[in-house]
């Protein structure tokens, strides 16, 4: 009962039908990142009641990630992001199964933890990470929802590799070398980064309740000045050292 | 022919503006032509497109390829990977 009454503003929309909730009950989400964009994503994925999250960071809690990495707070400072993460979760949800993955997964560990989960958010704050979370994500044939933020620039897609044919990351954006811009450099927009964990969220509920349109194959970029959305369509690159292996 | 350029996230910043209206010469019909004839024309893209190899490219909102040929009336967009979080 109580249940029903927690989801009842979701199941109320019609695009849930008798079994949304049950998958979204059902359903194993991992959340790599406990910052900027893992915090508004694990709280979203949590109230809504995923059955099980699992989020990984091997940082501590520092006074500069206060002003957007909002899981967090004063009393956590210092102590593990994952650990403090979980804390908030499990005060805000605890009829869910929430884990703290503390330290920065190796690639076996990794490959565990996708293997493990129906759903991947990549809420990393680093290019190198983010080829070896698609490239298992994609051999475990798991959704990855993936997205970025820096200064007052944002980006998000979806890579749904329960398709066969699906684009990878390097499609999109091949490996080559170049010095990564963060937010410790660049400065990052709060809300900015907040909006795009909130709609890495979103996009992790549509694929596992099965409604709406996620952001398969489609790149989605936003500049908070204005909030000007653009969007381009991408698919599977002849050229992808990823995915050339495969023929 | 002239086509519209759109420039996003950090290469905007680097060249202060986030799009063009460009007339371009009969002889500029590819990305890649597209791209030496910025090169050539505009210092500041010059050193973007040196210093920014993860950019990447769409005509008209899908993703293009160097040889991916370019009309009057399209729209270019060059943008970076935002990795940030």
């Amino acid at each position: 009962m109580e249940k029903e009454n927690r989801y009842s503003r979701h199941v109320l929309l019609k695009e849930f039908d008798a079994h949304t909730q049950e998958k979204i009950s059902a359903s194993k989400v991992l959340i790599i990142g406990a910052g900027g964009l893992g915090s508004p994503a694990s709280l979203y994925l949590a109230s809504s009641g995923v059955g099980r999250i699992t989020i990984a960071d091997g940082d501590t809690v520092d006074l500069t990630n206060l002003q957007r990495q909002v899981i967090h707070n004063m009393s956590r400072i210092g102590m593990n992001k994952a650990t403090s993460a979980k804390a908030s979760l499990e005060a805000m949800n605890s009829e869910i199964d929430i884990r703290a993955f503390t330290h920065r997964p190796s690639l076996e560990e990794l490959e565990e933890l996708i293997a493990d989960h129906d759903v991947v958010l990549d809420c990393t704050d680093n290019t190198a990470s983010r080829y070896p979370i698609s490239e298992l994500c994609r051999r475990h044939k798991k959704p990855l929802v993936t997205a970025g933020a820096v200064a007052f620039d944002g980006q998000i897609t979806v890579f749904d590799y329960r398709d066969p044919d699906s684009a990878c990351y390097a499609c999109l954006f091949p490996n080559h070398d170049g010095a990564d811009e963060k937010a410790s450099t660049k400065g990052v927009f709060a809300p900015l980064v907040g909006t795009l964990g909130c709609m890495q969220a979103s996009e992790a509920l549509k694929i596992i309740g099965g409604f709406g349109k996620p952001l398969t194959g489609e790149l989605l970029m936003v500049d908070a000045r204005s909030w000007s959305w653009w969007h381009m369509k991408y698919s599977r690159s002849e050229d992808c050292p990823c995915c050339a292996k495969e023929k | 022919m002239s086509v519209k350029v759109l420039y996003f996230a950090s290469l905007k910043d680097k060249v202060l503006k986030g799009e063009d209206s460009l007339e371009l010469p009969e002889d500029v019909t590819t990305v890649e032509d597209l791209i030496n004839y910025l090169s050539e024309n505009d210092k500041a893209l010059k050193a973007a497109f040196e210093e920014m190899p993860r950019l990447r490219f769409a005509v008209n909102q899908e993703m293009a390829k160097e040889s991916t040929k370019i009309k009057d009336g399209d729209e270019v967009a060059f943008f970076p990977p935002v990795t940030g979080g």
